[in-house]
């Protein structure tokens, strides 16, 4: 199958009062039709900027120096994003791709009521008349099990937390798009909430088709709803395979330092452990590996050159020089 | 079985507020041992916050009565209540908004260490903060001492909020939430941190989180006490209650949390 988005050596840069920093550097990676792919890894590893750039939402500061970002359209044209001029851009948002950010609290309008912030998303786009238009917000609403009696005439602040996230998720899917992006989707809200999200993500996916790409620390999130993983380190993807290779036979000491940094409610009482240290800074990152540093495996060698992605299994690439080494302690 | 070092007894708090009364913890009685740990599990809104601000002498009940060692905290005077209020630290969620931004780490920790006379001078108070700044891994020591919240990430803040819970030898230490604003990593060095201090001080922890998978990794040898609705729906030795929970509400959040593991999450996602 046809991947939906290529992603091919995309950089990122900001600017500071220190001079540009390189935030994204260098990645690549295809989405497919249906798939879900997570973006995992620590505050400041690059996951959230990657996620804006790929809808082309980075602040002003930010900018793409190089890379593409192809998207095949449903008429099965291929676009650059990275191409897309502002009218283009505007009507490929919603439609083809829409973004559920990050802090559902903040991404409502408070002054509009549910029903008006939904149908100025739907008028930026294409003509409806109101009865269709009140059809299609129900319809939305109901999908990600909201009444909208209840909800449609709300303004923000009269919904709880979770019906704010539904409420972005339900606005993201009044177009039909065939990609969402998902900041943190579940973060900030209550352990049952969270787990009731995470089913009805499931659930739509399965009826509406989309491929969605999911950035999160959250790594048992990234078990529950993610197809194929990405572990992202100093702006760039060291690890990509699929869920089951990422979390029982990850190949990049990174990963298999967050994996065991994570407590989990069934089993025996793991020891857990911290990575030491902290992510480096990108102003300065040291040469060579950048998880250099941090990593017990560290030989000189991995001063000499940064390694790149490398196949260790089918689906399955990893940027470490000794990823044969590498192995998974826990059981 | 020692002393308890302190035990809430039937303790309830009702806010009035414009759409009536709201009963925000109903009758929790709980008991902390010296040394030990005793976890506060529940979701937005479960009553855990206003019961540890009740326990902390912040917040006095409507009813019921908190005792610390034995003597009632809300009728405590003049030199029994400094030695409360030394002895019970409260560790708040959000290094960023609990620790001063005007203030570099040195006066943040140096400021109760003066006003409570554990240090005379500055050289004395130096001395003191070096050594708490060791104690929760900020390494080296001299390098945090002229640092300002802003300089520092959001793991070291909170390290630096935990060397100043310590500055006055507490007994009790009350962790509000306090590692879920960190990454997966740090947030286990911090637990790393906080399980040495109890194991070589001997401080006990009232520890309150949302997640249980926390609660099991940190409470493990401890007791957990499960709110729901500002009552506490069940409560025991943790491996007992994560592993053989009792109340429906209980299972309902073992269930609802998702698992490191993606065989075993679809597993459980199949089942109805």
């Amino acid at each position: 199958m046809e991947p939906i988005l290529s992603v091919r050596d995309l950089a990122v840069e900001y600017r500071t009062a220190t001079g540009p920093v390189r935030a994204v550097r260098g990645v690549s990676f295809d989405l497919h039709p249906h798939e879900s792919l997570a973006l995992i890894g620590e505050s400041g590893c690059g996951k959230t900027t990657l996620g804006l750039a790929l809808l082309r939402l980075l602040p002003k500061l930010g900018s793409t120096p190089s890379g593409e970002v192809l998207y095949r359209r449903r008429d099965g044209e291929v676009v650059d994003l990275l191409k897309l001029d502002r009218e283009q851009l505007r009507r490929f948002r919603w439609s083809e791709a829409a973004m559920v950010f990050q802090g559902s609290m903040n991404s409502l309008n408070p002054l509009l009521r549910v029903r008006d912030q939904m149908r100025d998303t739907v008028l930026a786009h294409r003509r409806m008349p109101a009865a269709a238009m009140q059809r299609l917000a129900e319809d939305v609403l109901r999908k990600v099990q909201l009444d909208p009696g209840r909800v449609l005439p709300a303004f923000p602040h009269e919904l709880s937390g979770g019906m704010k996230q539904r409420v972005l998720i339900a606005m993201s899917l009044l177009l039909e798009p065939q990609v969402l992006v998902l900041d943190e989707p579940t973060t900030a809200l209550d352990i049952r909430t969270q787990s009731a999200i995470v089913d009805m993500l499931h659930d739509l996916r399965e009826q509406l088709g989309f491929a969605m790409i999911f950035v999160s620390h959250d790594l048992p999130l990234a078990a529950e709803l993610a197809d194929r993983v990405a572990t992202m380190y100093a702006g760039r993807i060291i690890e990509l395979g699929g869920v089951r290779d990422i979390f029982y036979r990850p190949r990049h000491p990174y990963t298999v330092g967050l994996l065991g940094a994570v407590p989990s409610v069934v089993g025996d009482l793991p020891e857990l452990a911290s990575i030491p240290g902290g992510p480096p800074s990108l102003l300065s990152l040291p040469p060579g590996c950048p998880f250099r540093p941090r990593c017990g495996y560290a030989q000189d060698d991995c001063a000499a050159a940064e390694p790149t992605l490398l196949g260790v299994g089918a689906g399955h690439t990893t940027a470490c020089h000794h990823s044969d080494q590498v192995v998974l302690s826990r059981v | 079985m020692s002393e308890p070092l302190i035990v809430l007894d039937q303790v309830s708090h009702v806010f009035t507020t414009r759409s009536g009364q709201h009963r925000a913890v109903d009758e929790v009685s709980l008991s902390l041992e010296p040394g030990k740990v005793l976890c506060l599990v529940g979701e937005s809104g479960s009553g855990k916050t206003t019961t540890a601000r009740i326990a902390a002498g912040l917040t006095r009940p409507t009813s019921g009565t908190v005792r610390f060692q034995g003597a009632d905290v809300y009728r405590l005077t003049g030199d029994a209540f400094t030695g409360f209020r030394r002895a019970v630290q409260y560790i708040h969620q959000d290094p960023y908004a609990s620790l001063n931004p005007v203030r570099d780490v040195f006066r943040t920790l140096a400021a109760p260490l003066r006003r409570h006379g554990l240090a005379r001078g500055g050289q004395q108070a130096r001395e003191r903060a070096l050594e708490l700044l060791s104690e929760v891994d900020l390494t080296p020591p001299e390098n945090f001492l002229t640092k300002y919240p802003h300089q520092l990430s959001g793991g070291q803040r909170q390290r630096v909020a935990v060397a100043r819970a310590l500055t006055l030898g507490p007994r009790l230490i009350i962790a509000d939430e306090s590692t879920s604003m960190l990454d997966v990593s740090i947030r286990i060095s911090l637990l790393n941190v906080l399980q040495r201090l109890r194991d070589d001080l001997g401080v006990a922890f009232l520890f309150i989180t949302h997640d249980l998978a926390l609660a099991k990794y940190f409470g493990w040898h401890g007791t957990t006490a499960v709110m729901h609705q500002g009552r506490v729906v069940e409560s025991g030795p943790t491996p007992q209650v994560i592993n053989d929970p009792a109340h429906e509400y209980t299972k309902a959040l073992l269930a609802a949390i998702p698992v490191p593991d993606p065989d075993l999450a679809r597993r459980r996602a199949a089942r109805p």
